[in-house]
């Protein structure tokens, strides 16, 4: 059984994904500075996250080979986090069309960020 | 007729409680620690989960705009402010830490105990590095921005509540990490496992933390910082 050896695996795995998960972070972090907006902004911003937590998952914390048990018990649990983020997105709708129909539109003038 | 509370051979009532929960059984052929932290993993996950989800909640019910992280977060350097560089140093600090320690994990399993060792005490540091700049980002934040919990002057005052909340329970998972890093690198450098005889998997379970911290980090970043 290959756990009881415990996961032992050819160093270059590690040291291609190392690089790939800077790549990764530079072209997300290229978003901002590029100033990129709209669905282009957030369908790169998603792609980029899931793109790193998918290599971090399956990679550094060895679950590509763990078995699918054990891969199960832990990855299907989370997709139900959906649920609670539909919801809660429907609830702040809501809440902030409810908010402009009782108090009206927001008037604060942001001011300037000083460096 | 068979009762399933009296089952044959079975005792019933609490003391078949404590039979059935102790029955030598096994559903992940892992070692327990491992699991065990799998499932602490997990159940941590949706902790962050809800602090994201309530941060959405707030930011899309907030009439007030929001403030943009992008500025408020740049930093100058004597010349123009670089948006969000500090948290990309601070992105790729975690990533690098990442590494050594799954390098560590690897270098556990090859028995080669100086390696291990060493590449856990780099982890922590840049992990201590990184708590580091934290305090800094926030003492920019609320002693020269003014962004406090309940207000700031840059947007809708859920922005600091969020921020303090989200970062600061991240902040608390990396430097409680460091500890544990550090007490398993001793671990490993006095022989404590290698008397055990338990095959270095403790540093291959210290790691899943710290790579879990990491992803953590994944997440806020697209969300808080980049959205």
């Amino acid at each position: 059984m290959a756990s009881a050896e415990g996961q032992q695996h050819p160093l270059g795995i590690y040291y291609k994904i190392w690089v790939l998960l800077f790549v990764v972070s530079f072209f997300s972090y290229m978003v901002d500075y590029l100033n990129l907006q709209g669905m282009t902004r957030w369908g790169l911003i998603l792609l980029f996250m899931f793109v790193k937590a998918g290599f971090i998952i399956a990679i550094f914390m060895h679950m590509k080979w763990e078995r699918l048990g054990l891969k199960l018990a832990i990855l299907l649990p989370p997709v139900f986090i959906a649920v609670l983020i539909w919801l809660m997105a429907i609830e702040g709708s809501h809440t902030e069309l409810t908010r402009i129909e009782f108090f009206g539109e927001s008037t604060m003038v942001p001011e300037e960020v000083h460096h | 007729m068979s009762d399933a509370a009296t089952m044959d051979g079975l005792p019933g009532g609490t003391k078949g409680v404590v039979t059935d929960f102790s029955a030598d059984r096994q559903a992940f052929h892992v070692p327990w620690g491992k699991a065990m932290m799998w499932i602490f993993l997990l159940s941590d996950t949706f902790i962050f989960s809800c602090f994201l989800v309530g941060y959405m909640h707030v930011r899309m019910a907030a009439t007030d705009p929001w403030p943009f992280p992008s500025e408020v977060f740049a930093l100058s350097f004597g010349g123009d402010p670089i948006p969000l560089i500090l948290i990309a140093i601070m992105t790729f600090i975690l990533i690098t830490s990442s590494g050594t320690m799954a390098l560590a994990v690897n270098m556990g399993y090859r028995k080669n105990k100086k390696a291990t060792f060493w590449l856990m005490v780099a982890t922590a540091i840049l992990g201590a590095s990184f708590v580091g700049m934290q305090a800094f980002e926030w003492t920019k934040l609320i002693v020269d921005e003014g962004v406090r919990p309940w207000g700031n002057p840059f947007g809708a005052a859920q922005f600091g509540s969020s921020f303090f909340m989200i970062t600061g329970f991240h902040g608390m998972h990396v430097s409680a990490g460091v500890i544990y890093l550090l007490v398993v690198a001793n671990r490993v450098r006095n022989g404590f496992y290698e008397q055990r005889g338990d095959n270095y998997e403790i540093v291959e379970i210290a790691g899943l933390y710290w790579h879990f911290v990491d992803l953590v980090w994944v997440f806020i970043f697209a969300f808080f910082y980049l959205w």
